[in-house]
């Protein structure tokens, strides 16, 4: 029999991303399983479908519908255009309307799918050519939402609970501020911005909304909130949602539960005033790509070693996959939820840091050099964050840790200690400094906790070579060093220098992915900054440019083809 | 100037203070004149060319010795050696160099004794005379006396012209040597410089030659000859450098960066061999559990039979504490071959490659795993084959080169071997590559098969073609049910077990212990004719 008609955001599942986002599709779904889309789909065939009835799916699937709903719910909204946008021109005349900055998406997109954001004419026009691509083949559906962007906001939004009998909760907030490309990377509840009276003030819209269209199940209303907090209607999830646990975490409420009670037809068993803010939880999103290509780009790969840092505690991982998984380019690139949780923020803090040097994967790139950098930054640690927080710290792009020079001796001495693998405590001499490092080294192990002068740390060796080279997890960020004995050293001196490989004059595929358009020919003068070819990754489009300009020497991709990682794409002469 | 500083650790043995007191320092004495040969040895060819060897991006001779052995355990012998040949000048005291083109001894490489020669580029060129060669034949008689390997390290312009017939007398007794100790006690060359003419066939001789990227060469003939003869355009390194001799001709078993790169992989590759055939292979302490699990395996051979995987992942999961010293990963890499530790005792690897050409046997690959097979067993360690292959590769190209002869010795190394043999089908076991592929048939030891492998003559599409050559059937479904499965294999007792590839691991170390007493011989001979 089938129990459960999974609906959890597992971004593990393409099936059930697709479920949520694609109208199209979640019909088919439902219609598979017997279910009339336009009835109540309600246990027909022994199958109960645990979520709000597709009404309310249907609504709020909807961007430009649900703001509708809203406004007439009065849920704060902002303002906007949204339909079909016949040409570039009528979306630059809609936008002038609107006021710059504007953005622009597909209205079926979920979350940042597709999201582009323009600050004038040109960029409008290039943010319709994109988004209407990716609406018509992504979700078949045209229409686009065109509106105003609000600079410097956060991300915040209400979690809801709803039964069919007309009741509904708002069980407190959870910020969503830190993104990259508009997708979510470290989540926590409560958020450090929200005052009990803006709290509730979302919470009881949000609760309107949820009535409005006959909510029932668990939900999440996101609202964007600027400085003033002021706080907008952005869109309404229907489905149990990827940083639930941090909410669970806090109010105690296992909301998975919940649903199957209200699936059930069992009223709610709280009421407003029962649910409280216990302590606080914070999630970091764990994925398989490389922070240090524009905060992530998805890498693939099988997970040969993954331990979760399940020892630690107050942490909880939620994942799908195990040691030997396969990371494809098929699927979203997640390996799991992250969530630990103290009785205030800082303890929380603390242990994700933690669980973070805790956690073992290896086989794929992976987040956590930045999660970890992220979560110790000071602007991160006051609460001083918006959705720009990524690009704002690190303007030129992500770099790794920055060790101090205390760090620095630290790793060295511990590489130093791993170098020489002796068993017993050893003492090591860093620039004049002595430090000792104690440890009983496991070669075999892909963990080590060590204590340097008095300093608990745990390392992560990812590996090392007879010639001295090892690369180890220090602070998150993997380094990558040189061990030589005195002689060894001194006679390095003497190495020729090897050349390295020109990479402006060659395009490289940053990413696993397919090749969805290559827009130059051998022979083709290209300017620096031109458009090369376009990858699509994780329903993602990136496009590729010239680095320099110059002419085509040769192409060796064509559209439809799956590239790997760092595969040649188009030389230049 | 840096080898003038590192003077006081190279000699251990040679302070002024060993001498009578009663003469020391008078000009012209006996003391005197010891002190002023030792000092002109260690200076080799002159500070000139020791720098302009350093600017070529090497290491001289000695600083090579330095940094391949212990501190402070190098002996050095024939340090007095001088050249005999009278012609041309060569009997000038200004071409006279102590210790001549090469520097002898032996040393230890993590406490474990070593024979070393390092050829001397700043003399002469490093040219073989009659002396030199004597000098390395003097080591090699030692080691195989004392049972210990020879490491050469080689940088040499080729034979000492001036002295004639007595340069290649040279190098055929240095061949003989080679020969006599090959199977007694394992030799290895680096080749840090270049190696040319009859010179190469020493490395070739020896058990592993390794060379150093863009500094060393290894050819019969260099490219002006071969413009000459062929009408060729060719440079060195495309000739015979490190890319061509490890990728391409399978000369070379593995390059590395530089110099130093090179003396501490060697380092670290020394610590896997016994030191000689009379010593088992070397026990390090191991800190990875022998009864560790290994989940991932469960999963690494995907579902369908076609897709193809790393065998290299399967090995890192299952040696000890992932450490994998492969040999000529760059040559047909179909086959993967290296060595790795079980429960802390080295054991050599075989593999199929499924992600390079389906790890099919063809003939490259067969040579690769024969020669890497006989030197495991003539050094007893253990051989661990893990089988996933389609068969052997057909074509034009591969029966005109002589897979027949080829692959036989393959076969003929895996039956002739008496060494713990232990072999795991992860997958495809088709064929008569499934026979070589050291079957149960073959003496081995232990045979397991996970439930993913197939055992069969081939797979199960070309089998029906054949059985019901002409006839439309769906008999393929019966056979892919019948043969696709470890069954008729296992019932036969061709694998012993069938095994969840999580215990692999587990298993493996428990056999080593058990055949760790195996006593095997083959009938006498005087020796084998494997299908050269």
């Amino acid at each position: 029999t089938l129990r459960v008609l999974a609906h959890t955001e597992k971004e593990s599942s393409n099936f059930h991303q697709r479920f949520f986002l694609c109208k199209p599709i979640m019909n088919s779904c439902l219609r598979m399983f017997n279910f009339k889309p336009s009835l109540s789909p309600q246990a027909s065939e022994g199958v109960t479908f645990i979520g709000p009835d597709t009404h309310a799916i249907q609504a709020m699937g909807d961007k430009i519908e649900s703001k509708l709903l809203a406004k007439n719910a009065k849920v704060n909204t902002i303002p906007g255009f949204d339909g079909v946008v016949k040409d570039a021109d009528e979306a630059v005349r809609i936008a002038r309307e609107i006021g710059y900055p504007v953005m622009i998406k597909a209205s079926a997109g979920g979350g940042g799918k597709g999201m582009r954001i323009a600050w004038d004419d040109e960029e409008t026009r290039e943010g319709f050519r994109f988004s209407s691509q990716e609406a018509a083949s992504s979700f078949g559906d045209d229409r686009l939402l065109i509106e105003k962007f609000i600079d410097n906001p956060r991300h915040i939004e209400i979690q809801v609970l709803a039964d069919k009998h007309d009741n509904a909760l708002w069980l407190n907030e959870r910020e969503c501020s830190i993104q990259r490309r508009n997708q979510k990377v470290v989540e926590e509840a409560p958020s450090t911005f929200l005052d009990p009276d803006t709290r509730r003030a979302m919470g009881e819209q949000a609760v309107a909304l949820a009535k409005a269209v006959k909510y029932s199940s668990a939900g999440t209303v996101e609202f964007l909130v600027d400085s003033k907090k002021n706080f907008y209607f952005l869109e309404m999830n229907t489905r149990l949602q990827v940083e639930h646990p941090i909410t669970e975490c806090i109010t105690g409420l296992d909301l998975v539960q919940e649903m199957i009670r209200v699936a059930k037809g069992y009223p709610l068993r709280h009421k407003q005033a029962d649910i409280p803010i216990n302590g606080w939880a914070v999630e970091c999103r764990v994925y398989a790509e490389d922070p240090y290509k524009s905060f992530g780009l998805p890498s693939i790969g099988r997970l040969s070693q993954y331990q979760e840092p399940l020892h630690v505690s107050n942490v909880r991982v939620d994942s799908g996959i195990q040691e030997g998984s396969d990371i494809s380019i098929y699927y979203d690139p997640m390996i799991s939820k992250l969530i630990t949780y103290g009785s205030d923020r800082a303890e929380a803090l603390q242990r994700m840091e933690e669980a973070l040097d805790n956690y073992v994967i290896r086989g794929v790139t992976h987040n956590i050099a930045l999660l970890r950098e992220v979560i110790i930054h000071p602007r991160f640690v006051q609460g001083n964050i918006s959705t720009k927080f990524l690009p704002d710290v690190y303007p030129d792009g992500f770099k790794g840790h920055k060790l101090t020079d205390l760090e620095k001796r630290e790793l060295l001495a511990i590489a130093t200690s791993l170098y020489v693998s002796c068993l017993v405590s050893q003492q090591v001499e860093v620039d004049g400094m002595k430090l000792n490092v104690t440890n009983e080294w496991n070669l075999a192990s892909p963990l080590s906790s060590v204590t340097i002068d008095g300093t608990h740390r745990t390392i992560q060796c990812l590996s090392r070579d007879a010639a001295g080279n090892i690369s180890i997890q220090f602070l998150g960020t993997v380094y990558k060093l040189r061990i030589l004995t005195k002689l060894a050293a001194e006679l390095s001196k003497y190495m020729p220098e090897k050349a390295v490989e020109d990479t402006t004059s060659i395009l490289r595929s940053p990413m696993p992915g397919a090749v969805v358009a290559v827009s130059v020919k051998p022979g083709d003068l290209v300017s620096e900054g031109q458009e090369i070819c376009v990858i699509e990754a994780m329903k993602m489009q990136n496009s590729l440019i010239a680095a320099k300009s110059g002419k085509v020497k040769a192409v060796h991709c064509k559209a439809g083809e799956t590239v790997g990682e760092g595969d040649l794409l188009v030389e230049l002469e | 100037m840096a080898a003038l500083r590192l003077l006081p650790r190279l000699l251990p043995v040679s302070r002024p203070r060993l001498v009578r007191p009663r003469s020391a320092g008078a000009p012209g004495s006996v003391p005197e004149r010891i002190a002023e040969k030792r000092r002109a040895a260690l200076l080799g060819g002159g500070q000139a060319r020791l720098d302009a060897q350093h600017k070529r991006g090497k290491l001289t001779a000695r600083e090579r010795i330095l940094l391949l052995l212990d501190p402070g355990s190098f002996v050095e012998y024939d340090m007095f050696v001088e050249h005999r040949c009278a012609d041309f000048g060569m009997e000038s005291d200004q071409n006279k160099y102590p210790g001549d083109s090469v520097v002898t001894g032996q040393g230890r490489i993590n406490g474990r004794l070593a024979y070393v020669f390092s050829q001397d580029f700043t003399v002469f060129g490093g040219s073989l005379s009659g002396a030199h060669a004597q000098k390395i034949c003097k080591i090699m008689d030692q080691a195989v006396m004392v049972g210990a390997p020879v490491i050469g390290l080689n940088d040499s312009g080729g034979a000492r012209i001036q002295e004639g017939v007595e340069s290649l007398a040279g190098y055929a007794d240095i061949f003989l040597r080679n020969v006599l100790c090959s199977g007694v006690v394992p030799q290895i060359s680096l080749i840090m410089g270049p190696c040319a003419g009859g010179a190469v066939y020493s490395p070739a001789l020896t058990d592993f030659t390794f060379m150093v990227k863009d500094t060393s060469y290894l050819f019969i003939t260099g490219p002006d000859v071969v413009k000459s003869v062929t009408n060729e355009d060719v440079t060195q390194e495309q000739l015979g450098g490190a890319k061509t001799h490890t990728a391409v001709s399978g000369v070379a078993h593995r390059a590395f960066e530089n110099d130093v790169d090179a003396l501490l992989n060697l380092r670290e590759f020394f610590n896997y061999l016994p030191l000689s055939n009379r010593d088992p292979a070397p026990v390090r302490k191991c800190h990875d559990p022998s009864n560790r699990l290994v989940p991932e395996l469960d999963t690494v051979v995907p579902m369908e039979s076609t897709k193809a995987y790393d065998m290299v992942d399967i090995v890192h999961s299952i040696v000890d504490e992932r450490e994998f010293f492969e040999i000529m990963p760059s040559y047909a890499r179909n086959i993967i071959v290296g060595f790795a530790r079980m429960n802390g005792r080295t054991v050599g690897i075989l593999g199929n490659q499924p992600k390079v050409a389906s790890g099919c046997l063809d003939i490259n690959s067969s040579v690769k795993g024969a020669r890497f097979v006989r030197f495991c067993d003539a050094f007893n360690i253990p051989l661990i084959t893990f089988v996933d292959v389609p068969g052997f590769l057909p074509g034009t190209a591969q029966e005109y080169g002589g897979i027949i002869r080829h692959g036989a010795k393959l076969l003929f190394a895996f039956a002739e071997a008496t060494v713990p043999k232990i072999t795991i089908i992860t997958r495809k076991a088709y064929g008569g590559a499934y026979d070589v592929m050291s079957s149960k048939h073959l003496r081995g030891d232990v045979n397991y098969a996970w439930p993913t492998a197939e055992v069969a003559v081939m797979g199960a599409k070309g089998a029906v073609r054949i059985i019901f050559r002409g006839k439309e059937t769906d008999a393929e479904a019966e056979y892919v049910n019948k043969f696709a499965n470890p069954f008729p294999a296992a019932v036969r007792g061709f694998v012993d077990d069938i095994i969840e590839p999580s215990t692999t691991r587990i298993r493996i170390c428990r056999d080593l212990e058990v055949l760790a007493s195996k006593t095997q011989s083959n009938p006498w001979k005087k020796h084998a004719n494997i299908p050269l």
